[in-house]
C-alpha cells in the first residue's frame, strides 16, 4: 500500500507567496511615491479587508453568520476614544489597548450569542450591537449621542509623528495618515496570515467540520462550541483592531458612525459574497470591486445602494462562490489553499506492491 | 397607580408588538426562514397605505382593505420569484438574499418618499381614550391590543382547523412526505408569505397610526418582532403574543425609568431570557 502525506500549498500558491511579498514591499513604500488621495483610499481598502477577513472567517469557516460585526467596529473605536479621551494615552497606544479589551469583552458576549443557532445567532448578534449603541450614546464624557472628535494634541503629540514628519518632510496630519496606513498594511497582512495559518491548523480543520456538519463533528471529538467561540473571538480582535484604526484615522466617532449595521456589516458582507466566501482571496477581490463601485457610483444616493443589495442578491442565487469560487473553479489556481489533499509520497510507478 | 398604569401602557404596546412578530413566526414556522426584512416589509406595507390615503384621499381604514389583497400578492410573488430559490441552502443564501432585500427596501422608500417621518391619519380616534379608575386607555393602544388578540386566533384556526391549515403544518414537518402526497411546497411556501404579508399589512396599519415612521424604521421593528419570538418560545402564536406583551412591558417599564432606556430594557429583557431559557419562557408547554 503506497504511503500517502496530507498537503494544502501548491505550486501556484508558493508563486503567490512571493507575489504577495512583492506587492506588500510596493504598498509600504507607497506614501513615497503615491498621492495622499489614493493612499487614503488604499487604507481603507486595508481596514474592509481586515473587517472582511474576520466576517468571513465567522461565516465562510465557522459556518456563523453575524449580522452584529458593527459591535466590534464601534466598541473598538470608542475603546480608543476612551483611551485617548479618558485616559489621556497615546492614540497609538489607546489602539492596542482597545482592542485587547474588546477581544477579551468578545468572549463573554460570544458565550452569550452563541447560545442562538443558525439564523437566530443573527439577529440576536444584532441585538447586541443595538445595545452597546444605546449605552454608548449614554456615555456623556464622549459625547453622548452625538458623538465627539479626538482632541488636537492627542493627534499630534506622539513622537513617531514628529520622527516622520522630519523623513517625509510633511505636517503632523499628513504624517499621522502615513503612520495609520502603514500600522492598517501590517494588519491587513498579519490577519490574512493569521486566516491562512489559522485555517491549515488543528482549529481550521474543526471549524471546516463543523461548517460542514455539526453532528458528525461532534460524534468524532470535536468541542463545537469551544471552537465556535474561539473563532468568533478571533473575529471580534481583527474587526475591533480595523474599527480602532478607522476611527482613528476619522478623528471623530459617534454611536451611529460606530455601530452602523450598513456600514459595517451590509457593506461587509456585500465584499465577501461578490469576492467569494469561503476563501481567503475572495474578500480582498471583494474589497477592491466594492472600492471602485463605490468611488464611481457613490454620488447617486439610493440607487447606489439598491444596486449593492440587487447585485449581492443576484450573486448569492446564480453564483453563490462570488467571483474568485467561480474563477478558482474553472482554472482551478487558488493563491491561498487551505483545503487538504492527498498526494502519495512517491511515484504510483515505483510502488513494489501490486 | 403609575406602576399599574405603566403595566397596562405596557400590554396595550404589546399588542403591536405580537402584531410584528406572529408574521415572522409564522414564516419561521412553516419553512425555517427568518426574514431579515420583515421589519422593512411592515414599513413598505405602511407605505402603501400612506400613497393611497394621500394621493388618492383615501381614509387609512380604506386604505388598509385595498391594500391587504395587494400585500398578499406581493409577499405570494417574492416568495415565489425570489425566496424560493434559497431553500435548498440551509442557512447562508436565505438570510444574506432577505438581508439583500431589506436594504433595496429601505433605499427604494427613501428614492420615493423621502427620509421624513410620516405617520398615517385616523382623525379624531387617534386621540380617543377612556378613563377608567384614574388609568387612562387610549381607543387606538386598545384597538391594536384586540386585533392582536384576533389575528392570533384567526392565525391559529386556520392552522389547527382548515385544509390549508393542515397543509401548512404537514409541509413544516416533513417536506418529502408533502410532496409524495402531491402538494407543491414551493405553492405552499407562497400561499404562507401571502399569509404573512396580510399580517404585516395590518401591524403596519397600526404601526402608522400609532406613531411616526419613516424608510430606516424596518430594522428596529425586525428586532422587536424577532425578540417577542424568542421570549415567547418558539411554535405557538399564543406564546409570540404573551412575547410581545413581556416585550411591551420591559419597554414601558424602562421608559418610565428614563425615556432613553425604553429599547435597551426590552432588548435586556431579550437577552436575559436567551441567557437563561433560551427555548423560550414558555418551551415545554406545547399549544
Amino acid at each position: 500500500m503506497a504511503a500517502y502525506v496530507s498537503l494544502t500549498a501548491t505550486r501556484t500558491s508558493r508563486y503567490a507567496l512571493v507575489a504577495s511579498a512583492v506587492v506588500v514591499l510596493f504598498l509600504l513604500a507607497a506614501p513615497h511615491f503615491l498621492p495622499r488621495s489614493l493612499t487614503q483610499d488604499l487604507l481603507l481598502i486595508f481596514l474592509l479587508v481586515v473587517m472582511a477577513q474576520s466576517w468571513n472567517l465567522l461565516a465562510g469557516y465557522a459556518g456563523l453568520i453575524s449580522v452584529g460585526q458593527q459591535t466590534f467596529v464601534g466598541l473598538g473605536g470608542y475603546g480608543l476614544f476612551a483611551g485617548a479621551i479618558a485616559l489621556s494615552l497615546d492614540p497609538l497606544v489607546a489602539v492596542a489597548l482597545s482592542t485587547v479589551v474588546v477581544t477579551l469583552l468578545a468572549v463573554p458576549i460570544g458565550a452569550l450569542v452563541l447560545r442562538m443557532q443558525g439564523a437566530y445567532f443573527a439577529v440576536v448578534t444584532w441585538v447586541v450591537a443595538e445595545v452597546c449603541r444605546i449605552l454608548l450614546a449614554q456615555w456623556m464624557a464622549l459625547g453622548g449621542g452625538t458623538g465627539t472628535s479626538l482632541p488636537g494634541s492627542a493627534i499630534s503629540s506622539t513622537s513617531l509623528v514628529r520622527w516622520v514628519g522630519e523623513v517625509y518632510d510633511v505636517r503632523a496630519p499628513a504624517a499621522r495618515e502615513i503612520i495609520i496606513y502603514w500600522i492598517a498594511l501590517v494588519a491587513m497582512v498579519a490577519v490574512i496570515a493569521a486566516v491562512y495559518l489559522l485555517l491549515r491548523s488543528r482549529l481550521g480543520l474543526a471549524l471546516a467540520a463543523i461548517r460542514d456538519g455539526e453532528v458528525a463533528a461532534e460524534s468524532i471529538g470535536v468541542d463545537i462550541w469551544r471552537n465556535k467561540l474561539i473563532a468568533y473571538t478571533i473575529a471580534a480582535c481583527g474587526t475591533a483592531l480595523a474599527g480602532a484604526l478607522y476611527f482613528l484615522s476619522n478623528g471623530r466617532i459617534s454611536p451611529d458612525a460606530g455601530f452602523s449595521v450598513l456600514d459595517w456589516t451590509a457593506y461587509i458582507i456585500f465584499i465577501v459574497v461578490i469576492g467569494g466566501i469561503g476563501t481567503i482571496e475572495g474578500p480582498i477581490i471583494g474589497t477592491i470591486v466594492f472600492v471602485v463601485l463605490r468611488s464611481t457610483l457613490s454620488d447617486h444616493g439610493p440607487w447606489y445602494l439598491i444596486l449593492l443589495g440587487a447585485l449581492g442578491i443576484a450573486v448569492m442565487l446564480v453564483a453563490p462562490k462570488g467571483i474568485w469560487g467561480v474563477f478558482s473553479a474553472r482554472t482551478g489556481i487558488q493563491l491561498f489553499p487551505t483545503r487538504r489533499r492527498l498526494e502519495p509520497v512517491a511515484p504510483p510507478s515505483s510502488a513494489t506492491e501490486a | 397607580m403609575s406602576i399599574v398604569n405603566t403595566i397596562i401602557q405596557g400590554t396595550l404596546l404589546g399588542g403591536l408588538y405580537a402584531l410584528y412578530a406572529v408574521g415572522l413566526a409564522l414564516i419561521f414556522g412553516v419553512m425555517r426562514l427568518v426574514n431579515l426584512a420583515h421589519g422593512d416589509f411592515i414599513v413598505l406595507g405602511a407605505f402603501v397605505m400612506l400613497a393611497l390615503s394621500t394621493a388618492i384621499g383615501l381614509p387609512a381604514p380604506v386604505a388598509l382593505v385595498i391594500a391587504l389583497p395587494f400585500m398578499f400578492a406581493l409577499g405570494w410573488a417574492v416568495q415565489r420569484l425570489i425566496l424560493n430559490r434559497t431553500l435548498e441552502n440551509d442557512l447562508l443564501v436565505p438570510l444574506l438574499v432577505t438581508f439583500g432585500l431589506s436594504i433595496i427596501i429601505q433605499n427604494g422608500l427613501l428614492q420615493i418618499f423621502s427620509a421624513d417621518s410620516r405617520r398615517l391619519s385616523l382623525g379624531a380616534l387617534e386621540t380617543a381614550s377612556y378613563s377608567l379608575g384614574g388609568i387612562t386607555f387610549g381607543v387606538v393602544p386598545l384597538l391594536t391590543f384586540a386585533v392582536a388578540v384576533v389575528v392570533v386566533l384567526g392565525l391559529s384556526l386556520l392552522f389547527y382547523r382548515t385544509a390549508l391549515g393542515r397543509t401548512l403544518r404537514a409541509t413544516s414537518d416533513s417536506l418529502p412526505i408533502v410532496e409524495i402526497m402531491g402538494v407543491d411546497p414551493r405553492k405552499v411556501f407562497a400561499v404562507a408569505m401571502g399569509i404573512s404579508f396580510v399580517v404585516i399589512t395590518v401591524s403596519a396599519f397600526f404601526m402608522g397610526v400609532r406613531a411616526n415612521f419613516d424608510p430606516s424604521a424596518g430594522p428596529s421593528r425586525l428586532l422587536y418582532a424577532f425578540e417577542a419570538v424568542v421570549i415567547g418560545g418558539l411554535g405557538s402564536f399564543w406564546g409570540t403574543l404573551i412575547g410581545g406583551v413581556i416585550l411591551g412591558i420591559a419597554q414601558a417599564v424602562g421608559g418610565a425609568i428614563n425615556p432613553a432606556y425604553q429599547q435597551l430594557a426590552g432588548h435586556l429583557v431579550f437577552l436575559a431570557v436567551i441567557l437563561l431559557r433560551p427555548r423560550g419562557l414558555l418551551a415545554g408547554s406545547s399549544i
